[in-house]
């Protein structure tokens, strides 16, 4: 074992400087060029930062489109799922009162037709997105709020709608921080 | 069909696609053959000789895991201290504290035995410097030690009698110059184009849409993340891992870390059948391995594309599948998949919160630990597969009328004692493992390590040492497992969990390696046809699934059963 | 007494013996030989104090005393199977070793007191279990040979049919490999005077018996390599089990003990662990049956990996010896002028080819009238036979041509070309000439023809699907061996051979990792059956070539060599099978038991119920019963042994594994639910 150990002291800190020091600043060199330069991309709202592109948002408030619950309130100096198994009985409860909530909220809107995703939590507790059915089914509400006609935010719902890679390739689903900018930018 | 289900199938078609070349690549580099990459050669010699290493030096198989374990006892000690006196170091611009000794232990231990458990969250836990010298860094080494182990065997494998099975030094340098580093670099670039973050400014400040002040922990992140996958760590920058919008910014960097992450451990199967020129037994191994993943994904996309028919039962639109846990730019069916791959190699990194997963899958991403040899880790998935192809072997040749051999060697009683001993280890440190915390918590509930209670609770804690002895690293996160018992429990899980499977192959192949090479006749057994497949398969899931049945039973097959039948 | 080869599995008063046997072997002394019987056991004994305590004082969270009792009766039963198959293989090799040592126990023995007076006044008459080695005894016509032992003196005719079943009389003599006389044979004619070679008790038959018995019995490779995986499967299952305990504690749920012993007892590999050493003593039974002693376990074992056999071509490729079937006279000679020299010079000669030759020529010995005849016998040195008369003016000589040759060069004469022709010739059509000369001139010669025997061929052509090589040894030239070799089907011929070539061809086959297995019976063979990995002396063959094998064929039958192969692949294909049976049945076992034990109080798990047992007892009771009747319908298996095709060894994995691994994973779940329907009746 002796033989082994000072080579392996020499190789480790050669790998150390390789793998730890090099191999990241060639990265964040490299990530000069790419969007946001490596600092992750920023959204702007008349010049001011308002959020980065694919971090979620809290909305509160009835006259923007809302996201998901977040089991970290969208806290993003952290990120954490709620980790409740679908069969405890205190997470259904509030899956519940979730549900009973969005109706208070959202009157008129039948419950066969809020998708799951309104009222489950995300995996980081920071998901930007919500299904287009999750963006469409809050239209009547915040038309109401904002007095817009329906037709014209279900529209804008379709023009912020992502599609799948390459249209072919995974779910299709709405940035809320994006649409609510462009509901703003209305 | 919808776009989800295509996703997952083009990102598996598309691995295929890059493993078979990749893994023919593999073994140029590691036969000394003309690669693309030999510019390094000036480089890796002038490592040596700085090094004191003749890296032509051939050894046998105690050198070789002597070799193999003093590194990794300096590896451990080093991440030790470091993590213990991280808050008073440099790099560290979120002035994050340093970790209790117990977590230190646990932690060191997780990423030098390529396991990646994490008993702290990325954003708070560690520093910048951290990240990258201990985390980073022992994701790099660690891989190459799975990878130079199996080399090891591979080498043991050909057809001639030797003691010389290559120089451990020399693969596992290679390893990192001539696979790990350069592919990482090519995930980290697509990653840092998409958004995830390389700088090492701090945290940022902003004040939201609707006027909220938040905080927004970054880093240098992309380069880590790529290694991360590619070595099947799984250790995740942010706490969330791959579920954060930032290590894991749309689709696209989904199917590349998808990608990513089985990629070695695909091309390794196919790299096995080029380097012993035996590529009908490597498709056989790989059918049989596709065959397992399969069986795993079919239930969990059900179960999870389906939706929790607790929630259905409530009346709303579960067609989305069952979101708890889950992100809505990647869908159920591409976080089912990732669920599947991540358990059945051993990654651990998560896009979707496991502990939320529907029981169905949560019994599929157990199965894939406990069997742990479909695909399975950076390396070491082949020699969990070795192993079990050596009791396979024995039975079957039994079966046929003749002293077992596998691949012109006779298996004799010294070869199974070894391969009974690693087959034994897995079921022993998961159940027992489990048994006494289910004891102390059985005892002093107070302890408040659940998250949820009843069956569900039991397979969080069966979980975590699933994950620990399979080396996974994932968990059902809602446990409460940053205390010294879990912290301790889990750590000695790990080191047996990585190192006994790795000298146990090591080792029968180094004793087989000596044994006088039998030519095959037709009254041999043949390892690479389908029937002898299908056995390993079995072997694999009588020994591995059987033994956790009772478990799984009182874990997340109770909970199934009430969940859907109440 | 020829041995029977069709008694049936279960004789009456071997039944007997194993039942108070199976008793017996129930000593945890002898139990824990057997891993996995032994934790059986262990766990009866804990049923057996769960009953007692119960009957003390019963507060009813173990369940009721009588289903109890049964459970522990039931396992008590599983042990007593166990041990009652190894018993009855016992008893079967054992019935079938003393049958043959029978005849030549306490048969009276002239031995010679004197080794200086070998005649027949100096005798004492003893009884043959007295005889000690190398003391000498003597024989005369219609005596029955005391004991194993070698002829020192004289020559004699013998009856073998109490050992080979062979009638045709054998003649054994002093000198050569034709010495050795066995005990239980009965002298017909002449008489000898017989070294003891064994001690008393000692004999292969004796040591045979002892490996039968146990005793001496020693676990072959396989057979330690297989013990260790089940000891394995037992040790994973000990855990399940005890880790059960804390597990149901978290459910709330209680286990009685009762159901805890019957899950683990129903998932360690029983069925196997209990029939392991039976299948080992089957196997050496059925190579006794085919009357071949085997010196150990392990040369059985060996057996079924053999790579290459050699096979001596006499005997075993073609019928006894070649014959007579062309006369080709010289050129100028009258070819019944040479049809008679050929006659005259084989009067003496007793070979079979000599007689053949006789035969062919259509005299009888009687029609030779000659003077003052001189018959010159064949040496190793002349290597040609023949008859000199006429007070030597006329000699006749006949030989292999190399040999004739140089006879006839030595006196001047030349070896005519059409001769060396023809010779060519019948060697190449695999026939072998035997050249004739008169007073040292060539006069024609004669050809003789091997005669292959029926189905030989056949039988070549299935070891080659076992993937055996058969090499065929032959003193022939290599032209002949090599026609021969072809027509027979055989991969390889030593031509030539002499015994070192044998030896070397051997040494070169090993080198590259192959196991071979031969037949011999001369001294000079000894070394070359120690050589090779299974070396299978006959019992006509000399004391050295019986101490050099690992077998001894007592039918003295060159081709029993292929049946030995089958007997070794049978045996290990019994333990591959039957492993793998035995672990398939885990399968239904756990969804009878695991279920029963926790649907108290999880009753969602009914859904695993997929059998509809009836209750949890009968469930338990159900799986327990089916672990302990699967061992006594498998033990005809393990003693017949599982049949060997050689239908390739991937097509031989793939029919085994449906029959016995996808048989085993169906087999119970017919069985337990049947037993329940039965035991649902009461629990």
């Amino acid at each position: 074992m002796k033989t082994y150990i000072l080579p392996s002291l020499k190789l480790s800190g050669i790998l150390l400087i390789i793998c730890s020091a090099l191999y990241p600043l060639f990265i964040a060199a490299m990530a000069l060029v790419a969007p946001g330069g490596g600092n992750g991309k920023k959204v702007f709202e008349n010049d001011q930062v308002v959020g980065y592109d694919n971090i979620g948002q809290k909305f509160t408030n009835d006259d923007y489109f809302q996201g998901r619950p977040s089991a970290v309130n969208y806290n993003a100096a952290g990120s954490a799922g709620s980790n409740k198994g679908g069969s405890n009985s205190d997470y259904l409860t509030i899956v519940q009162a979730r549900i009973d909530t969005f109706l208070v909220h959202n009157p008129g809107i039948k419950k066969s037709t809020i998708p799951s995703d309104l009222v489950t939590a995300s995996g980081s507790g920071l998901d930007p997105h919500i299904s287009v059915k999750g963006a469409n089914i809050q239209v009547p509400r915040i038309a109401k709020l904002r007095k817009r006609e329906e037709e014209v935010l279900y529209s804008l719902v379709k023009k912020c709608t992502e599609h799948p890679l390459l249209g072919v390739f995974g779910p299709e689903r709405v940035n809320v921080l994006k649409l609510n900018l462009a509901l703003n930018a209305l | 069909m919808n776009t989800e289900l295509i996703g997952v199938i083009a990102t598996f078609i598309i691995t295929i696609v890059i493993a078979i070349p990749f893994g023919k690549y593999i073994v140029k580099v590691f036969k000394g053959e003309k690669t693309i990459l030999d510019f390094l050669i000036p480089v890796e010699k002038t490592i040596f000789r700085l090094c004191g290493i003749d890296s032509t030096k051939q050894m046998n198989w105690k050198q070789h895991l002597i070799a193999l374990l003093s590194i990794n006892i300096l590896w451990f000690v080093y991440a030790f201290i470091m993590l213990l006196t991280q808050g008073s170091l440099f790099l560290n611009p979120d002035g994050n504290p340093s970790m209790s000794p117990d977590l230190s232990f646990n932690t060191a231990i997780s990423f030098v035995v390529n396991c990646n458990l994490q008993h702290y969250s990325g954003e708070t836990g560690l520093t910048y410097l951290t990240q990258l010298a201990v985390i980073a860094f022992l994701q790099f080494v660690s891989a190459a030690t799975g990878i130079a182990a199996l080399i090891v065997v591979f080498n043991a494998m050909k057809e001639k009698t030797t003691e010389g099975l290559g120089n451990f030094f020399d693969m596992f340098l290679k390893s990192i110059t001539r696979i790990l580093l350069p592919v990482s670099s090519i995930i980290a670039l697509i990653l840092v184009f998409n958004g995830t973050p390389a700088s090492f400014a701090g945290k940022d400040t902003i004040h939201t849409l609707q006027g909220d002040t938040v905080q927004v922990s970054r880093g240098p992140a992309a380069g880590m993340i790529g290694i991360k996958h590619l070595g099947t760590n799984g250790g995740g920058w942010f706490g969330a891992n791959s579920a954060h919008p930032l290590e894991n910014p749309n689709y696209l960097t989904n199917m590349v870390e998808m990608i990513a992450q089985v990629l070695i451990p695909l091309a390794l199967i196919f790299a096995l059948g080029f380097y012993l020129n035996r590529k009908k037994m490597a498709y056989v191994i790989f059918g049989v391995m596709t065959i397992g993943m399969i069986s795993f994904l079919i239930p969990t996309m059900i179960a999870e594309t389906s939706g929790n028919p607790a929630i259905t039962k409530m009346g709303i639109d579960q067609s989305g599948g069952s979101m708890e846990g889950k992100e809505v730019r990647f869908g159920a069916s591409a976080s089912a998949y990732w669920s599947v791959l991540t358990t059945i190699i051993s990654t651990g990194s998560v896009n979707s919160m496991h502990d939320s997963s529907m029981p169905v899958s949560g019994t599929m991403q157990l199965l894939g630990m406990m069997t742990n040899a479909f695909y399975g880790g950076c390396g070491v998935g082949i020699l969990n597969y070795y192993i079990f192809m050596i009791i396979a072997v024995f039975i079957s040749g039994l079966m046929v009328g003749r002293t077992p051999e596998f691949l012109g060697r006779k298996i004799e009683a010294r070869e199974m004692k070894i391969a009974t001993m690693i087959a034994l280890l897995h079921p022993f440190l998961i159940l027992v493992g489990t048994a006494i915390s289910s004891y102390m918590y059985t005892k002093d509930p107070s302890v408040g390590w659940l998250n949820n209670p009843g069956y569900h609770g039991f397979s969080e804690m069966l979980y975590e040492y699933t994950s620990s002895a399979a080396n996974n690293g994932s968990g059902f996160e809602g446990l409460g497992d940053n205390n010294w018992f879990w912290n301790i429990t889990t750590g000695f899980v790990l080191i047996i969990g990585r190192f006994l499977p790795i000298i146990g192959p090591v080792a029968i192949a180094g004793i087989l390696a000596r044994k006088k090479f039998i030519p095959e006749s037709a009254g041999t057994l043949r390892t690479d046809t389908g029937t002898f497949g299908i056995m390993t398969y079995a072997v694999i899931m009588i020994i591995a699934a059987l033994a956790f049945f009772p478990a799984l039973v009182l874990g997340p097959l109770a909970e199934y059963f009430t969940l859907y039948h109440h | 007494m020829t041995p029977s080869q069709n008694k049936s599995l279960f004789q009456k008063e071997l039944i007997s013996e194993a039942f108070i046997q199976s008793f017996i072997k129930l000593n945890p002394k002898q139990m824990i030989k057997n891993p996995v019987m032994f934790t059986v056991e262990i766990g009866t004994c804990v049923m057996l104090y769960v009953c007692i305590s119960i009957l003390f004082n019963n507060n009813g969270s173990q369940g009721s005393l009588t289903y109890n009792v049964v459970v522990f009766f039931v396992l008590l039963l599983t042990l007593l199977f166990a041990n009652f198959a190894e018993a009855i293989a016992e008893a079967r090799g054992k019935a079938q070793a003393e049958s043959l040592r029978k005849t030549r126990e306490e048969t009276p023995a002239k031995k010679v007191v004197d080794p200086n007076k070998m005649d027949s006044d100096h005798l004492e008459i003893i009884p043959s279990s007295q005889l000690k080695k190398n003391d000498l005894f003597f024989c005369i016509e219609g005596d029955t040979i005391p004991t194993d032992g070698e002829i020192i003196h004289g020559l004699a005719t013998i009856d073998e049919s109490a050992i080979t079943g062979e009638s045709a009389p054998v003649i054994r003599e002093a000198g050569g490999d034709k010495s050795s006389v066995t005990g239980g044979t009965k002298v017909l004619s002449d008489r000898i005077i017989v070294k003891v070679t064994t001690e008393p008790g000692e004999s292969f038959l004796d040591k045979m018996i002892a490996l039968v018995e146990g005793a001496s019995r020693q676990k072959t490779p396989n057979e330690i390599a297989l013990t260790i995986l089940l000891a394995g499967f037992t040790l994973v299952f000990i855990i399940v089990c005890v880790t059960l305990k804390p597990f149901a504690d978290y459910a709330n749920t209680p286990i009685t003990i009762a159901a805890l012993i019957s899950l683990f007892v129903c998932l360690i590999p029983t069925t196997i662990g209990g029939l392991l050493s039976a299948i080992g003593i089957a196997g050496m039974d059925r190579a006794l049956r085919a009357n071949v002693i085997t010196k150990s376990g392990k040369a059985v074992e060996t057996a079924g990996d053999i790579d290459v056999l050699l096979l001596d071509k006499t005997g075993t490729i073609t019928i006894g010896n070649r014959k007579a079937t062309h006369f080709y006279p010289a050129h100028g000679i009258g070819e019944k002028q040479f049809i008679k020299a050929c006659a005259l010079s084989s009067i003496s000669d007793e070979t079979p080819e000599g007689k053949s030759i006789i035969e062919l020529s259509g005299f009888s010995k009687s029609e030779f009238e000659t003077e003052d005849p001189q018959f010159i016998k064949f040496t190793a040195e002349t290597r040609s036979s023949g008859i000199d008369y006429e007070a030597g003016k006329i000699r006749i000589r006949k030989g292999a041509s190399d040999s004739i040759k140089k006879l006839c060069e030595k006196a001047g004469n030349n070896f005519p070309g059409e001769i060396a022709e023809r010779v060519k010739l019948i060697s190449s059509n695999g026939g072998t000439p035997l050249v004739v000369c008169e007073n040292e001139k060539v006069i024609g010669v004669i050809e003789l023809q091997d005669i292959i025997k029926p189905g030989i061929r056949e039988r070549f052509e299935r070891l080659r699907k076992m993937g055996i090589k058969t090499v065929m040894v032959t003193g022939d030239n290599p032209l002949t061996a090599k026609f021969i070799a072809e027509k027979a089907g055989v991969d390889d011929f030593i031509a030539e051979a002499k015994p070192e070539d044998k030896m070397n061809y051997i040494k070169n086959e090993q080198q590259q990792g192959k196991l071979v297995a031969m037949m011999g019976d001369g001294t000079n063979d000894a070394p070359a059956l120690a050589q090779a990995d299974v070396g299978v002396a006959m019992n006509s063959g000399t004391q050295a070539a019986k101490e050099a094998g690992n077998m001894v064929d007592l039918d003295n039958d060159p081709t029993k060599l292929i049946e030995i192969v089958e007997i070794g692949k049978q045996l290990l294909i019994t333990r591959g099978t039957l492993t793998t049976f035995s672990i398939a049945n885990d399968v239904a076992k756990y969804f009878a038991i695991v279920p029963a034990l926790f649907i108290t109080s999880i009753p969602a798990l009914q859904g695993l119920n997929i059998m509809n047992l009836k209750t949890p007892e009968s469930a338990i009771l159900s799986a327990v019963i089916f672990n302990a009747l699967i061992i006594p319908i498998l033990i005809p298996l393990a003693l017949r042994g599982v049949e060997y095709k050689p239908i390739g060894a991937s097509a031989l994995l793939r029919r085994n594994l449906i029959i016995y691994g996808l048989g085993g994973v169906i087999v119970p779940f017919i069985g337990i639910k049947l037993i329940d329907l039965a035991v649902g009746l009461f629990f």
